[in-house]
């Protein structure tokens, strides 16, 4: 059957084809795995954090405002898994429902500062110019205020709130997504398909958020992955120094701050739990970032 | 050198300017209304009256218009008044400055000088061990050092000294001239959890760097002429792995200031950080502003410091 080199060719490479097209998720995930065992750990970590958000009320073994001072710093034990804190609140029934507070400031503010931000740095550099040149400028001295000085800035001027926290970090966030889709944007700009996709008739917008949004998203997005655990920090850090998640919310760094420190011969467990729950997430957080990092993008592999 | 300085710091004017901007227009264009909240919040329920508000605000010069407040604001920060005086206290801020930069200054100097002290042997040794003992127990302290929250380490250190060896810091803070033996037992506790941090990020930069440089041509020329190992590493490699960190190593020096704010609230170190966040929990507006324009500041300060590192440690780089 062999009539040329060309043909012969065709036909070794197709079984190759049908196998990469048989190649379903579970293959990817089961390749990652195996190629990324500590990234997979931290995926399954957060896997379980997110698990422990969704479920709370189920999991939790008292409710985590409840109020019994009877039973108040009362060590771990098997009624009260963590011991209880200054209220007699159940320890571990508030870490399973900080989890969520972690979580939803995480997420949302990541999200919101990587979708403002790289809108903003994709259209500054499509745009060029003066427009440019502007946000250059307010993205440089945004990013010159220290970051934990902005938050509390802000925090103080907006007062407060678990949404007002959320919202600071993602504005402290922002610069940094800016200046990353720009320069990404710069790059493909220059690309042929652009210069094609101008020359057919296609609209400004079109062509930003169809051709330069997509194909700079990836290190976008290994960005964004590595601020989830910066975040989350954030977060605690605000709220164990009394400007975060206002009190009756069961926030970890809150948790931390309040009882932790008084009580800290008495009940070590206050300060144990809460920050082992913080670190195994912003651990999880930061190893599945990484090596979602080194498959995304093998040129910052061990940066 | 003297026309790169010039130029450098001209581009920091407009930094300068928009961050005041920013810091000064948060303080004043988002609720919350100044003088409600010195008089106490609702009205109704303190028994004062509008004329009293009113008084206060024309007092504050919160009535003025934007600009001749940003205006008055800017002026005093730079003549030396720092922007008048705390709204609870009557301290001017000047003292109020006066008193707290030297302790964050002596914080984040303690903290840089062990980091560096320790992060730049480790990243060495760590990359001449490659994949062997040394390089993986630095790579654990390292990747620990970055994912540890330096609140919670810093209350497990003081947890740990509590319950093992019965000693917990001095409470009361003094002054480094002063009292140095009991200034170090305060303040060497948040310089080691900082420097952790920041040592565990120069560290796993060195070693990455150190590793390329270890392969090139002009360190295996070193090694065929016979120097020493150590001359090679120290006096060859080192120096030209050094450029990318110190670069980081600024870089990282915001988070570093963002951890002296928390841990000098941990350890009662009446600094800049300690200062702003205890204005902040009282909303006294413009001893946050002043605070915070001096942070950015410094931050700034010491990223150009660093640009000027650059000569001294390559001379390549010189600025015509």
């Amino acid at each position: 059957m062999k009539t040329n080199g060309s043909q012969n060719q065709d036909y070794e490479l197709l079984p190759q084809i049908a196998f990469r097209a048989q190649k379903n998720w579970r293959g990817h995930v089961w390749t990652f795995v195996r190629k990324k065992p500590l990234g997979a750990t931290g995926g399954l970590s957060l896997i379980v954090l997110v698990l422990t958000a969704l479920f709370a009320p189920l999991i939790q073994t008292f409710d985590p405002l409840l109020q019994d001072i009877p039973n108040r710093l009362h060590s771990p034990d098997s009624q009260f898994l963590f011991g209880t804190d200054p209220f007699g609140r159940d320890m571990f029934s508030r870490i399973v429902h900080g989890a969520r507070v972690s979580l939803y400031v995480g997420l949302i503010s990541v999200t919101l500062g990587t979708t403002v931000g790289t809108l903003t740095g994709v259209a500054s550099a499509y745009a060029g110019g003066k427009v440019d040149l502007l946000v250059q400028r307010v993205v440089d001295a945004m990013q010159g205020i220290p970051g934990l000085i902005l938050i509390l800035a802000l925090v103080v001027a907006l007062g407060a709130s678990l949404n007002n926290v959320t919202i600071a970090i993602a504005i402290a966030f922002t610069p940094r997504m800016v200046r990353l889709s720009r320069s990404q944007a710069l790059m493909v700009k220059q690309e042929d398909y652009v210069l094609a996709a101008k020359t057919i008739g296609a609209s400004s917008v079109r062509i930003i958020l169809r051709h330069v949004l997509t194909n700079s998203l990836t290190p976008v997005i290994v960005l964004a992955t590595g601020y989830l655990g910066t975040a989350i920090v954030t977060e605690a850090g605000l709220s164990f120094l009394g400007l975060g998640v206002p009190p009756p919310h069961p926030s970890w760094g809150g948790m931390l701050q309040f009882g932790a420190r008084q009580y800290q011969e008495a009940a070590p467990w206050l300060t144990i739990f809460p920050g082992t729950a913080l670190t195994i997430t912003v651990f999880g957080f930061n190893l599945f970032g990484d090596a979602l990092r080194d498959s995304l993008d093998p040129r910052l592999r061990g940066r | 050198m003297q026309r790169y300085l010039v130029r450098r710091i001209s581009l920091f004017l407009p930094t300068i300017i928009i961050a005041s901007f920013v810091v000064f227009g948060l303080m004043r264009f988002l609720p919350g209304d100044v003088a409600l909240v010195i008089l106490g919040g609702d009205a109704e329920q303190e028994g004062f009256y509008e004329e009293d508000i009113e008084n206060l605000r024309e007092q504050l010069g919160l009535l003025d218009p934007f600009y001749v407040q940003y205006g008055k604001w800017m002026w005093s920060m730079s003549s030396g008044g720092y922007g008048g005086e705390s709204l609870f206290t009557n301290e001017p801020i000047g003292e109020i400055i006066g008193r707290r930069m030297p302790v964050t200054l002596q914080l984040t100097f303690l903290t840089m000088t062990i980091a560096i002290t320790i992060s730049l042997p480790l990243g060495v040794l760590a990359a001449l061990n490659q994949d062997r003992w040394p390089d993986y127990l630095a790579r654990i302290a390292t990747i620990l050092g970055l994912a540890l929250p330096n609140f919670w380490v810093a209350l497990l250190l003081i947890l740990s000294l509590v319950l093992f060896f019965h000693w917990s810091p001095p409470i009361i803070y003094v002054n480094s001239w002063q009292d140095p033996w009991t200034y170090i037992q305060i303040a060497i506790w948040p310089a080691l959890v900082l420097a952790w941090g920041y040592s565990s990020y120069i560290a796993r930069i060195t070693r990455s760097n150190m590793l390329e440089v270890l392969r090139q041509d002009y360190v295996r020329t070193a090694y065929s002429k016979g120097l020493a190992q150590n001359t090679v590493v120290w006096r060859h490699a080192l120096r030209n792995a050094l450029i990318p960190v110190i670069t980081l190593a600024g870089g990282y020096f915001d988070s570093l200031l963002g951890g002296t704010v928390i841990l000098e609230n941990i350890f009662g170190m009446p600094g800049m950080g300690q200062g702003i966040v205890q204005a902040a929990v009282v909303r006294d507006y413009p001893v946050i502003q002043s605070l915070a324009l001096l942070l950015v500041l410094l931050a700034l300060g010491v990223n150009l410091a660093i640009d000027l590192l650059y000569v001294f440690i390559d001379p390549r780089i010189s600025y015509t």
